[in-house]
């Protein structure tokens, strides 16, 4: 059974003369484990897509499952972990407390939750840090805290909103080759949202680049390139290759 | 307002962090204020002065009998209050500001609470603020004076104790800054962290508990500053229709009636009911300083004064 089935799925935004039809006829399906990409142009309803899955929006039309089940359902059994480009960690909490919050209101008691919260925080690097609070922490630190946060309650999709957006060049690749590592273990599914060619090669087994107005997917790429991923896949050819066809599938639709 | 050096000491005396330097925050703070103190009386006796000698009289005559020797009001506080009388002016007044403050934290404490309730009601039901927050604002502007005899009245029949009445009143004041900055507090939270509660199917009331009155509590603490001090101003006004010789409002109105002979008796008066205030609301910003922690401002102790800049 795939993880997420999205079948004719279209969006549209308000009504009148200031209708937005944001997606048009989406179909896309990721197979569980899976780690996929979306890119596109900006406004192309790369986000959209992402909170109709998220159960944030409902379709106008069209169907969306998620592991069998609606995208409701699904997210009433705790089986999204959303990381958003704004890190949105609450700053009157510590680090710990923050990865805890989701343990918390899924009602986890406090040794379990205390555990939890260590274990991801090593995952990510901060074990250091859990007595810190949000703001004494870089931009690259809190985003792994939004990172050991939604993996916390280990939900089986991850969904990821351009998570390095807001990161300089050198911290964004450290990222990735963290969330690399992270997925390699814990085999969740991904959708990634970015901007960034380079990262979606890097990162997926398959990109979905979309067109602009009213978004639709233009085409999929299959990356791949095996998996550890590393310095080497970064000067491989293979890369590339895949990174030209990601750009020139993005400009055929332009 | 010589208030609020009081109350940044205060929090100061609180915040380990912040006094790195030499000379602790609080004594510094401290000494501000009593040198702005000094400037107050200084300006005063100043105008006394000056307008004396020049013979003017606008806007204020500077004769003894309307505006009186700061030390006079000093001194009238450490005689007896009426001839023949036993305790000293500044007991009475010290009596009377207790006794008014009692009335004041009730009717904070009762303002607050219906406050925050209103508040927590409106944010969880847009319907209920767009149709009941009208009356909330039109509330606020029916005069207090005109209210405060009709809770009296109905508090007696009902044989509350009257403090426990004038405290109502003072509540009608509080509640209003409460509830619009609590409602605009509740409201402060980022949208994407009202969609990550979501994303963890969180119960309304957890988003409340976890996210949203957590994020409104530096709004709750503005409101509430403010509260404090009105709600000394709803007890004194509270105070004249119940007619007991108790508060500073029964003392404020006899020391008025004899402004022209003793002037000095109704501005120690007013000086002890600023005094009240500032205790309160002093009272309230150390409240804040544990309750709301690691905030930004701390970073302030880390923050490099000009001088410090300038010679790095
Ligand atoms: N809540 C909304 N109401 C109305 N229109 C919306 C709403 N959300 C998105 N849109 C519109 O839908 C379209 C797609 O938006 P979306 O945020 O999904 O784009 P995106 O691909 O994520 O862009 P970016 O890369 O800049 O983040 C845009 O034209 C936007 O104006
Ligand atoms: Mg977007």
């Amino acid at each position: 059974m795939s993880a997420v089935e999205i079948r004719g799925v279209g969006k549209t935004f308000g009504r009148g003369a200031g209708v937005v039809e944001a997606l048009q006829n989406i179909n896309l399906s990721i197979e569980t484990g899976e780690f996929v990409s979306l890119i596109g142009p900006s406004g192309c309803g790369k986000s959209t897509l992402l909170r109709l899955v998220g159960d944030l929006l409902a379709p106008s039309t069209g169907t969306l499952t998620v592991g069998g089940k609606t995208p409701h359902a699904a997210r009433e059994d705790r089986d999204y972990g959303m990381v958003f480009q704004k890190a949105t960690l609450l700053d009157w909490r510590t680090v710990r407390r923050n990865v805890e919050l989701p343990l918390e209101i899924m009602g986890i008691d406090g040794e379990e939750r205390q555990s939890r919260a260590a274990e991801m925080l090593a995952l990510v690097g901060l074990s250091e840090f859990a007595g810190h609070y949000p703001w004494q922490l870089s931009g690259g630190m809190q985003q792994r805290v939004a990172i050991a946060r939604a993996l916390s309650f280990e939900p089986s999709l991850l969904l990821m909103d351009e998570p390095f957006g807001a990161l300089d060049e050198m911290t964004r690749e450290a990222m990735q080759d963290e969330l690399l590592r992270i997925w390699e273990r814990t085999k969740r599914t991904v959708i990634f949202v970015t901007h960034s060619i380079p990262e979606a090669v890097f990162l997926s087994q398959r990109v979905a680049v979309m067109s602009r107005r009213p978004g639709r997917i233009s085409r999929v790429v299959d990356v791949g390139l095996p998996y550890p991923r590393d310095e080497d896949t970064r000067e491989d050819q293979g890369f590339y290759d895949k990174i030209t066809e990601v750009r020139e599938a993005l400009r055929e639709h332009e | 307002m010589p208030g609020l050096p009081v109350v940044f000491s205060a929090m100061a005396a609180v915040s380990p962090t912040l006094e790195a330097r030499t000379v602790p925050r609080w004594v510094r703070s401290t000494l501000w204020f009593l040198l702005i103190v000094a400037v107050l009386v200084l300006v005063w006796e100043a105008y006394k002065f000056i307008w004396t000698q020049l013979e003017w009289t606008w806007p204020v005559r500077p004769i003894n009998r309307s505006m009186p020797h700061t030390w006079d009001i000093v001194s009238a506080m450490f005689r007896p209050a009426r001839r023949g009388g036993e305790d000293i002016l500044l007991v009475i007044l010290a009596e009377a500001a207790l006794f008014t403050l009692r009335e004041a934290v009730l009717g904070f404490v009762i303002g607050g609470v219906f406050g925050f309730l209103l508040a927590v009601v409106f944010v969880r039901s847009p319907l209920a603020e767009r149709s009941l927050m009208p009356y909330v604002v039109a509330s606020q502007t029916v005069p207090i004076i005109a209210v405060a005899p009709m809770v009296v009245l109905w508090a007696g029949r009902n044989d509350w104790p009257q403090w426990v009445a004038v405290a109502f009143i003072a509540s009608y004041l509080t509640f209003f800054p409460v509830t619009i900055n609590t409602l605009r507090g509740l409201q402060s939270p980022d949208p994407t962290a009202t969609e990550l509660m979501r994303s963890y199917a969180a119960r309304p009331g957890q988003v409340l508990r976890k996210l949203q009155v957590p994020a409104a509590l530096p709004y709750i603490f503005t409101a509430l500053k403010i509260s404090a001090t009105a709600s000394v101003i709803g007890s004194i006004i509270g105070e004249l229709p119940a007619g007991f010789p108790d508060g500073l409002g029964r003392v404020l109105l006899n020391f008025a009636s004899t402004f022209s002979t003793s002037p000095e008796k109704l501005f120690a008066t007013v000086f002890m009911s600023a005094v009240a205030g500032i205790v309160f609301v002093a009272a309230v910003s150390l409240a804040e300083r544990v309750v709301v922690r690691s905030r930004p401002e701390v970073f302030a102790g880390d923050m490099l004064t000009p001088d410090e800049g300038r010679a790095g």
